[in-house]
């Protein structure tokens, strides 16, 4: 059901080395990238014994590019290792990017691994939808495993056009059954289901418009293809019966979807005006889901050269079923730049469902130490939960993480 | 009560405040007119680009390092595109700001943060604020457009052996940092080889040299050392160019959100 710590550490470092050991003959451009070491404290026990206390985890994510022709040809990797104290699960490796590209005149071809990001808001991101979320890395989901590819892209006056063809896809990664802010049933990845009899070797297929048009910056997408929100599934067994209740297993399920989605941000003085949204269908009943809001910074408060931003998003997921935080809420947050010589910054954000009061909030912030290291601390608090919600059985995950990372 | 000494003080004063607009006419006029003949004498620089080493300087003389790329084009009848690319510290390598400046609306900005793959597009009302921790704030490095500022020539001076012309501006844009700028331009070439920037209090608060002129295309004069030295909190930035290259042939196409986004 799950692989030990004992067994996964060798497989994923020997990977990696393996990896290393491809891109060494290319070595002709340069490596540069970052490891470090994360230190995460619970503000309480785990709601499952089975469950770590407090962990330890280190990451590295070295990245190599070669250019030549002329600059017209590019090769990229991007390995990325986990090596994680409390979940082996979250013990992991992934090929973040690993892919060549060539330019033509107003055109580009990329094959490979890739990483893409769509989206203009900052408390979720609605219509980013090319790569899987590595939702085993942070409930944030801004960490995305890489997705095989063919990306075509049309440089015109009127424009950029995207086409992607992708003939493989990703799992989504979860939280294993001893690991802190995971589902409250128990993912079973290996029994992954697909709508599609091609499973996996479905390919999927997406299409981007986007340009700029004075201060508006507009990109119109559409996405056909395996969901990478599965519908989670009961497989039938119970696997423990736990103080707050039976551990169920499940098995996620991949529909195929059609998803139209548009993302715009007006950029007017201090304003930022964001608006992302899509459609789609093939996942149940269709249904539309909204993030849309505004940044505003204040320069130099109080005299000082501290930008201020606030930052204000509304969150709309009209899908039946959808958790009740973000089916309808509201985000608040602000952005402190400290404009130093470290790169002092800080991000804190909290929202709120509006039928429910439940809450979930949010602390990044970072500062350079000397020239290479980077000092981090990550804080995220669920708050008000309701008995049945996702949330709630994240009640007792509150956590504070204080990391130390090297650049090179 | 008619009381005749007063239509005298009021048609004294209106004459001398005539008298004084007059000159300050002809102050205005020759001021700009060594603005329009400065950014004449540079057109045609078609496109560039640079290597920049920053060197941050605290009160007690410590310093940080920083190492950036810039690519530069040329805009007829507008700002200037510009790209640059961040090298060190290694925790932002990789991070590109592409800017299109414009004569008199606000600058078009956007920032690509390599961790996440994002463009986005940033506000560019924070021209007063410090460029990447330094001395230098992002109006003091974006183009210098002659529309930018009102002008008013002062006096001549001469040090180096050089003969300047001394000449204030202000800037049109409310967001400036800035309430006026004191510059030294030699006469000969129409450098600048000194800025003084007074703060919103009107108080001194940065004073700019530049200096070890090159010249390109043999028309174009670029320094190659730029000392800027904060009065008020002693700190101090220099800011050094190395492997300028013109006629690099770049167009629009190496300028927009695609190429911003893989920018090495």
């Amino acid at each position: 059901m799950q692989t030990s710590t004992a067994t996964a550490f060798p497989r994923h470092a020997s990977l990696l080395l393996a990896a290393l050991a491809a891109a060494l003959p290319a070595a002709a451009g340069e490596w540069s990238g970052d490891f470090g070491l994360e230190a995460r404290g619970f503000t309480s026990g785990p709601l499952d014994p089975a469950q770590h206390e407090n962990n330890l985890s280190l990451y590295v994510q070295p990245e190599h590019y070669h250019d030549w022709d002329d600059g017209n040809q590019r090769f990229v990797i991007t390995p990325f290792l986990r090596i994680d104290q409390g979940d082996p699960e979250r013990s992991h490796f992934d090929l973040r990017e690993l892919y060549w590209r060539k330019s033509f005149e107003s055109m580009e071809l990329s094959v490979g691994l890739k990483k893409v990001f769509w989206g203009v808001t900052e408390s979720a991101h609605v219509v980013d939808i090319i790569n899987q979320t590595d939702a085993v890395e942070n409930v944030d989901t801004e960490d995305k495993l890489g997705q095989p590819m063919i990306n075509l892209t049309f440089l015109r006056d009127w424009g950029t056009v995207d086409l992607y063809v992708m003939p493989w896809f990703r799992e989504r990664t979860f939280a294993g059954r001893v690991g802190r802010l995971r589902p409250p049933v128990y993912v079973d990845e290996s029994g992954a289901r697909y709508e599609s009899a091609a499973a996996e070797k479905h390919i999927d297929l997406a299409l981007r418009y986007s340009h700029y048009f004075g201060d508006w910056d507009i990109g119109v997408s559409h996405f056909s293809g395996t969901s990478r929100e599965p519908t989670l599934l009961l497989s039938g067994s119970v696997i423990d019966y736990l103080p707050a209740g039976a551990l169920l297993e499940v098995v996620p399920f991949y529909d195929q979807i059609e998803q139209t989605s548009i993302d715009v941000q007006a950029t007017k003085g201090s304003w930022l005006w964001k608006a992302e949204a899509f459609n789609r269908t093939g996942q149940g009943d269709s249904f539309q889901a909204l993030a849309a809001g505004f940044e505003y910074t204040l320069v130099g408060l109080f005299g000082s050269v501290i930008d201020l931003g606030l930052i204000g998003e509304y969150l709309r997921d009209n899908r039946t079923g959808q958790p009740a935080l973000g089916n309808k809420d509201v985000a608040t947050g602000f952005r402190l730049a400290f404009n130093d010589v470290q790169s002092t910054e800080l991000l804190a954000f909290s929202g709120i469902d509006l039928d429910t009061r439940e809450r979930f909030s949010s602390v990044e912030g970072s500062r350079r130490l000397g020239q290479s290291w980077k000092l981090g601390l990550e804080a995220r608090f669920f708050s008000n939960t309701e008995p049945g919600s996702t949330l709630h059985t994240l009640r007792d995950d509150d956590y504070l993480q204080l990391s130390l990372a090297r650049f090179f | 009560m008619y009381r005749p000494e007063k239509t005298l003080w009021i048609g004294i004063l209106a004459v001398a405040l005539l008298a004084g607009a007059a000159q300050a006419d002809e102050a205005a006029e020759k001021g700009l007119a060594i603005a329009v003949e400065a950014d004449r004498r540079d057109e045609g620089w078609g496109d560039s680009q640079a290597t920049l080493q920053m060197i941050l300087r605290n009160r007690h003389g410590d310093e940080t390092t920083r190492q950036m790329r810039s690519r530069a084009l040329e805009v007829a009848d507008d700002g200037d595109k510009s790209l640059m690319i961040f090298d060190d510290p290694r925790d932002v390598k990789g991070t590109a700001f592409l800017s299109f400046s414009h004569k008199s609306a606000d600058d078009d900005q956007w920032l690509y943060l390599p961790a996440l793959k994002r463009v986005k597009r940033i506000s560019s009302s924070n021209k007063s604020g410090p460029f990447m921790g330094s001395e230098f704030s992002y109006e003091d490095l974006s183009s210098q457009e002659v529309e930018k500022y009102t002008y008013r020539y002062l006096r001549d001076e001469s040090f180096d052996g050089r003969n300047h012309f001394v000449i204030e501006r202000k800037p049109v844009d409310k967001k400036s940092g800035y309430t006026r700028q004191i510059v030294w331009m030699d006469k000969d070439e129409y450098r600048v080889f000194k800025v003084e920037f007074y703060d919103r209090k009107n108080a001194l608060l940065k004073t700019l040299m530049f200096s070890d002129f090159q010249q390109y295309l043999d028309k174009h004069w670029r320094a190659s050392l730029m000392e800027m030295t904060n009065h008020q909190t002693g700190k101090s930035t220099t800011l050094r160019f190395d492997g300028y290259k013109f006629a690099n042939g770049y167009t629009d196409a190496d300028f927009n959100r695609n190429s911003l986004s893989k920018a090495r």
